[in-house]
């Protein structure tokens, strides 16, 4: 038998850090990348006699992931410790939620790999802390704890087991992330660990009903890695099972260079975290008003966007869907529309070199060290002549490597398209004497002639000569010879 | 009189006639512990002579400028040592935290402060306040100052022998299921224990979290009042601290306790209870009658079941509470091991003595899969059923009365090694705290051996005041500390 014999069922829980000033429990800053235990407190470092507050923004928080992910709300929660020792868990347990989560039974719609519409399901959406960090001792040899992170707030998105392929868990994570993004409260930053998924991965022979044994991989934070994993699984598994073998239940590390997993406990060792509800916590009681007051506040979703962006841009199917994906980008793509008028060339030149440059730097929208007005003073540079496309991807670079102003760089460059007919002329000359085959060959019919002569013109003025004045000039010159 | 021997309003209303001054009153404490400290064995840690005569030097000076006005600066205290002094050593009684200095106050110790109250020292209790008799500190037993072969109750025993032997005039404890009901009866004083919430936790080392309150150890009720009002109010630090209005407490003792409905739950004088407190608490009874209260039987049968829902609730929150003494961040770090397991393990193992892993097995197993709904869950639900029954009795009285121990203090080690009897101290009051309502201890007499026998006083929620009244009306008609003092029998 081969793959296309089994069903793959995918269930993933995902992570998210919240983007809110404070941590969960205490008032510390939530800022990442601090220099270890500078950002906490005797209250996040669980000195005894200390007692966690609950931060009203992480409820606030999570409520609005819960209603843009077409959540219900729960009335009455709570928050429960979770047991277990570990250096990065200072109390020795972790303030989660257990049987009674903020939000419940919501779902996302993406589309299959057909195109196809599809609902994955949420099962619910809780707050929790996060842990600290152990890092290597370069010195000791041993464990170091920086507990900055500790108390950071998080939400655990946990979904349905309704993905059937790799792909479509990585739609639905893509579309978690924009979602989370939309509504501002997590930055998910997936290289600092702010969105993070566990994959739970099964497979079962078409058309069995009992769900496979499913196996787990921890703390996942690329959606290369997410699929690479998947993919993995479902091969392993399905090996497994043919050679006649079961699927253990256990927990797996991914490992990115190797390409496999490895196990990192089975259920034998399961857990007992003696759940209890967190006697120093009072419950969450949400009144109507209150959720209904965040429903009004929450702004509009990528879904609506993309719509929209049909309308009123003209935009393509294609194009308006990609642009919408980032918040961060739809935003620049709709500052930059305002002061250009020119909703084609924007759309284009964020999805095209911005974006090519983002990923080749592996940056995040949000890095993007220059403005929506440098971006369409960008445009309008080339609207005007004052710069060629050429010499536009050349102003972008600098633009990322330090944020400065297009004109300025341009200026500081030397960067300025000769459109002066006279100097224009003096080179289309010196080209044509240079390159009577061309000549020759446009005479005789071959237009593509005028490109090569255009390209060498280019060259020889560095690429600042106006390209369109280069192209009429040499069609004029060449029917005069 | 000696200054040692005045309560505290005593205290202050001659420090505001000019009669003595601060420097005095801390002095005449100094020379007290030192005096007594070997017998009684009641501080963990003593503040610094010099430092204490300092402070209240200063406190005289800036009285005298006039930048203090409260009528209680410059009045000593003590304080159990679980609630979190800023650079000074808390201990709760264990190896675990020999050596822990807070960074920070309680939010007790703080209101403390701002008040310019001088702290002699950290006093003596059970480890992590799991006890009845002091004898589980990891340092030293305290004895009885009524009797030096007895014990002075626990877990805050350390705070009532102190205020019993005048080696301080008032003292902070902690109250969990009766650590200060209990040992304020077996020494002859007064110990208030307030509704749950309505003084801050903040700073108070976690033991169950649930029961926990800080509350009050006084040589009589107007000094209960007082102290409570210096430490009660909202802490927006402690969630689970009330929003209620701040009072004066002491403006409730009108010594008069007629048409006070008093309700006496029958079940308190079964088995197990010995004669003459019986006796004692039939003469209060009486002794309220004649002061116009309406006394009558009352029943509370589920009190049967609150030791055991008590010791649930106490040990589950309790194994959780303690998990964070693992050696990583601060306390006890085993010097052996090799490996985190090993590290985890062998800090734990040996840093809590006996009746702390005890507890912490207790709670661990309650709280664990499979275990949880018999245990756990059915004690809440217990929980509830108390909560009810108090409230049932509460529709027709305004407070109930019973013993606060069914005993009188027990020789030093004879049950040490039995600890379920240990625990049937704890029978009268651990309702209190699973209920999260106010209870009082006031001595009533004393037994044959001349050991102290004392009453205990419930009321409803935030019924301070209530109790607080009819405790000082009882003590004014009564007046215990006329009668009888501690002999530091040998």
């Amino acid at each position: 038998m081969s793959r296309e014999d089994y069903e793959v069922i995918i269930g993933l829980e995902v992570h998210a850090e919240l983007s809110t000033k404070t941590k969960i429990f205490c008032s510390c800053k939530t800022e990442f990348g601090g220099a270890p235990n500078t950002q906490c407190c005797p209250i996040c470092m669980a000195m005894p006699g200390t007692l966690p507050v609950l931060n009203e923004k992480v409820v606030e928080y999570a409520v609005r992931a819960g209603l843009a992910t077409n959540c219900s709300i729960e009335r009455n929660s709570k928050n429960d410790r979770k047991n277990y020792f570990y250096p990065d868990l200072p109390k020795s347990y972790q303030i989660s939620q257990f049987d009674k989560p903020l939000c419940k039974t919501g779902y996302i719609e993406i589309e299959n790999e057909n195109g196809e519409k599809k609902n994955i399901g949420i099962t619910r959406i809780h707050i929790e802390e996060d842990a600290g960090k152990l890092n290597h001792d370069d010195f000791g040899g041993g464990c170091l704890v920086d507990l900055n992170r500790a108390g950071v707030p998080l939400i655990e998105i946990v979904s349905e087991p309704d993905m059937r392929s790799s792909e479509e868990a990585d739609k639905y994570l893509k579309k978690l992330k924009s979602i989370l993004e939309y509504i501002e409260v997590s930055d998910c930053k997936m290289q600092e660990g702010s969105f993070r998924a566990d994959v739970n991965v099964s497979v079962r022979k078409k058309g069995e009903t009992k769900l496979g044994t499913r196996t787990e991989m921890k703390n996942m934070n690329s959606f290369r890695s997410i699929i690479r994993g998947i993919e993995y699984e479902i091969d392993r598994q399905i090996e497994v099972i043919e050679a006649g073998g079961k699927v253990e239940q256990e927990t797996l590390r991914w490992d990115d260079v190797s390409g496999k997993t490895f196990s990192m406990r089975d259920k034998e060792d399961a857990q007992d975290y003696r759940y209890f509800p967190d006697p120093d916590l009072g419950l969450i009681r949400l009144s109507e008003e209150y959720i209904e007051g965040i429903k009004k506040s929450l702004p509009e979703l990528p879904e609506s966007r993309k719509r929209r962006y049909l309308e009123e841009y003209n935009l393509t199917e294609r194009d308006a869907k990609l642009i919408t994906v980032s918040k961060y980008l739809s935003n620049l793509f709709e500052e930059t529309v305002s002061k250009t008028k020119n909703a084609k060339a924007s759309c284009n030149w964020i999805l095209g070199d911005i974006s090519r440059i983002l990923n080749e730097k592996e940056m995040e929208p949000n890095q993007i060290p220059f403005t929506s007005d440098n971006l369409a003073e960008l445009i309008i540079l080339i609207e005007k002549g004052t710069i060629s496309s050429a010499i536009a991807k050349k102003v972008l670079e600098e633009m990322f490597e330090n944020g400065e102003e297009p004109s300025k760089i341009i200026e500081e460059k030397g960067w300025v398209q000769i459109s002066d007919e006279g100097a224009i002329k003096e080179v289309v000359l010196k080209i044509l004497a240079d390159n009577p085959q061309s000549v020759q060959d446009y005479k005789g019919g071959k237009d593509r002639a005028i490109g090569f002569l255009v390209g060498q013109a280019m060259k020889q003025t560095k690429g600042k000569a106006n390209p369109q004045m280069l192209n009429t000039m040499f069609i004029e010159e060449i029917n005069k010879m | 009189m000696k200054i040692t021997e005045l309560t505290v309003h005593e205290l202050a209303s001659k420090l505001k006639a000019k009669e003595i001054t601060r420097e005095e009153i801390v002095k005449a404490y100094i020379d007290r512990i030192e005096e007594k400290e070997k017998d009684v064995q009641a501080f963990i840690t003593i503040t610094d002579k010099e430092k204490l005569i300092e402070q209240a030097r200063k406190i005289e000076e800036e009285v005298k400028k006039g930048n203090i006005t409260n009528e209680l600066a410059g009045i000593p205290i003590g304080i159990k040592d679980n609630i979190c002094t800023k650079g000074v050593k808390t201990t709760c009684a264990s190896k675990m935290l020999e050596n822990f200095v807070a960074p920070y106050d309680a939010t007790v110790a703080e209101k403390l402060n701002n008040e310019n109250l001088i702290s002699l020292g950290k006093l003596n209790m059970d480890e992590f306040a799991m006890g009845s008799s002091t004898e589980y500190s990891y340092f030293k037993k305290t004895r009885n100052p009524w009797n030096l072969n007895k014990v002075p109750g626990g877990s805050s025993g350390g705070s009532a022998a102190a205020v019993a032997a005048n080696m301080v005039p008032w003292a902070l404890g902690s109250d969990t299921g009766g650590s200060i009901r209990e040992p304020a009866a077996f020494c002859g004083i007064v110990g208030l224990k307030p509704t749950y919430g309505l003084v801050s936790r903040f700073g108070l080392v976690a033991f169950a979290s649930s029961l926990d309150q800080i509350g009050t150890l006084t040589k009589d009720v107007t000094d209960s009042a007082m102290l409570l009002n210096l430490i009660a109010g909202h802490d927006p630090k402690d969630t689970t601290s009330a929003d209620v209005e701040k009072k004066d407490y002491t403006k409730c003792l009108k010594n008069d306790v007629k048409g006070l409905k008093i309700g006496v739950p029958k079940e308190c004088f079964g088995d197990g209870i010995n004669e003459e407190v019986k006796k004692s608490i039939e003469k209060v009874i009486e002794e309220y009658k004649k002061l116009g209260a309406i006394v009558e039987e009352c029943s509370l049968d589920v009190a049967d079941y609150a030791l055991a829902t008590y010791y649930i609730i106490a040990c589950a929150e309790a194994s959780s509470n303690l998990g964070r003494f693992d050696g990583i961040r601060y306390g006890y770090r085993t010097k052996n091991y090799s490996n985190l397991k090993e590290l985890f393990k062998n800090s734990r193992s040996e840093g809590f003595g006996d009746e702390v892993k005890r507890r912490i097995i207790l709670g661990t197993y309650v709280l664990s899969s499979g275990y949880y709904d018999a245990y756990y869950k059915k004690a809440q639900q217990v929980r509830t059923l108390v909560k009810n029954e108090f409230a049932k009795n509460f529709e027709k009285y305004d407070l109930l009365l019973t013993p606060p121990v069914p005993n009188v203090a027990f020789d030093i080690g004879s049950k040490v090694d039995n600890p379920l009897e240990m625990y049937l101290a704890d029978l009268y009051t651990v309702s209190v705290n699973i209920a999260g309502l106010p209870g009082i201890s006031v001595p009533c007499g004393v037994n044959q051996e001349g050991m102290p026998i004392g009453f205990q006083l419930i009321g409803k929620a935030f019924a301070e005041e209530t109790i607080l009244n009819a405790a000082y009306t009882y003590e004014q008609a009564t007046k215990f500390r006329e009668h009888y003092n501690p002999q530091f029998k040998k």
